[in-house]
């Protein structure tokens, strides 16, 4: 595997899931996971944790000179979204035309695709959040 | 030929459905390719998303059908997906599915074809292998984002959206099977060859051998050795390509409007391929009372059909309730017209 496949590999659990951590000494949720617990400081091994993958924006801008893989998408909104369980996740959002966003608008996790790699290369999957849609 | 019944009985422990939110109506397909003369075979049809594809919608439906049926999706034995649209020519979307949602690694995983009648194929051998106790519970799902000619006929219908059922043991679940049966012949009514990309049909024989042949023999059979007809059931959900055929099919085999009319997507929807049958079962199973009863039954071109008699159960009542109804997809419209319809199929070749 080259090292941007293994990559891709390796991040499944977040992208598709949402799966960080739960800090073992203060309790605080974690994501992306990482080594160090962001709230205590705290370096021990952090279980993994599930987030609902509901929050709500937090801020927002919209990406009109898209990056290289995302042209196609452009214009799109990035939000950073405060997930329910605390952490800040950055973000595309998806389903809402940019006029139609606000802070503090509750949004939801999908998986959607978030990029191309030209016409042989892989698809990447991953989290983009739009507005929380009600039940039933 | 005797029905169908598995040695055990088996029922739906979970359903979900998706349908993607632009609409792109009939009017603005007639309005660019035929100057809005001749009539349309639907209102409208859902479109994906620049970020959607099989795939994502196929997803979201299982997440849906996973909330209903409220079991850790580690007991999930079978992750198989019923498709003609799956994003690669080879990598499964079963696995990842099956990741996304928690099932992999110790799971089974495939991808399905038989044109639109690959979804309801998962579903049937979902139904032997948990009866035969090869798993505990398999995830069955159809779901497409298909594509017609420019210009073609299907380009008013082929449309997007999916739905997936997690089938499991008849205690748990909130609707079971009574009994299946499948119909094939080898039809030449519609076709794509590996690389190409836009299917082609054979005009003569769409209707009357094809859809019409197998939907009748399949639904009629079934309900023959069942002792039943059509007045046994509550509701009727048949293939869906576009908003005549399945009521012409429905009244051939003895039914009335209010039987078909909850389960009768395609005017709003279109023909969701592998997705249509069974979107509409998951739009009945959205209203249907417990004791009610619901013939199902599915089409695929080169051709057959597999039907289903499903009864519902008391669990009904307080699982649908725990994910978004299809009627909440299909009321999150958002209209589109034939420019932005040809950058979101990506119609348009910018290299
Ligand atoms: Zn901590």
């Amino acid at each position: 595997m080259s090292v941007e496949i293994s990559r891709h590999w390796r991040l499944n659990p977040q992208r598709y899931r949402l799966v960080g951590e739960e800090c073992p000494r203060c309790g605080g949720k974690i994501f992306p996971p990482r080594d160090v617990c962001p709230y205590c400081a705290d370096n021990e091994p952090q279980p993994s944790f599930k987030f609902s993958g509901r929050g709500e924006v937090f801020s927002y801008t919209t990406v009109h000179n898209a990056p290289e893989g995302y042209e196609d998408q452009a214009p799109y909104t990035v939000a950073l979204v405060k997930l329910e369980e605390g952490p800040l996740v950055t973000a595309q959002l998806t389903d809402v035309s940019s006029g139609e966003v606000e802070i503090g608008m509750p949004v939801e996790m999908v998986t959607r695709k978030i990029r191309v790699q030209g016409d042989e290369g892989l698809i990447i999957y991953g989290y983009k959040f739009r507005p929380q849609l009600q039940a039933a | 030929m005797p029905v169908m019944k598995p040695a055990r009985d088996v029922g739906i422990v979970g359903y979900g459905s998706y349908v993607p939110r632009y609409r792109l109506p009939a009017t603005e397909v007639a309005r660019v390719w035929t100057d809005g003369t001749g009539g349309a075979p639907i209102k409208e049809k859902a479109v994906p998303g620049l970020d959607e594809d099989t795939l994502t919608i196929a997803l979201e439906a299982a997440r849906n059908a996973l909330a209903r049926a409220r079991i850790d999706p580690q007991d999930i034995g079978a992750v198989w997906v019923g498709s003609e649209s799956h994003p690669y020519a080879v990598k499964p979307t079963g696995t990842i599915i099956a990741e996304a949602i928690g099932a992999s690694p110790h799971t089974e995983a495939a991808d399905w074809q038989f044109a639109c009648k690959a979804g309801t194929e998962t579903i049937q051998a979902g139904i032997g292998f948990v009866a035969g106790g090869m798993a505990k519970y398999v995830l069955g799902i159809g779901a497409d984002t298909a594509q017609g000619r420019p210009g073609d006929a299907l380009e008013y219908t082929a449309a997007a959206g999916g739905a997936a059922f997690i089938i499991g043991p008849a205690e748990e679940s909130l609707a079971v099977f009574e009994a299946t049966y499948s119909y094939v012949t080898d039809t030449p009514d519609f076709w794509r060859r590996q690389y190409a990309h836009y299917p082609s049909h054979g005009q003569r024989f769409t209707g009357e051998p094809a859809y019409f042949h197998h939907v009748t023999s399949a639904g009629q059979h079934l309900m023959q050795e069942l002792g039943r007809t059509a007045k046994d059931f509550e509701y009727v959900v048949l293939h869906q390509p576009n908003a005549k055929f399945p009521q012409r099919a429905a009244r051939m085999l003895g039914f009335e409007k209010e039987q078909w009319a909850t389960g009768l997507l395609s005017p709003v929807v279109g023909n969701t391929y592998a997705g249509a049958s069974l979107l509409g079962l998951t739009a009945v199973l959205d209203v249907a009372k417990p004791g009610d009863r619901i013939l199902c039954v599915s089409f695929g071109s080169g051709a057959g059909s597999d039907a289903f008699a499903i009864k519902v159960t008391g669990a009904i009542t307080e699982r649908r309730s725990l994910a978004p109804t299809t009627q909440t997809y299909i009321d999150r419209r958002v209209e589109i017209d034939y420019a932005t319809y040809a950058r979101y199929r990506q119609k348009l070749q910018m290299k």
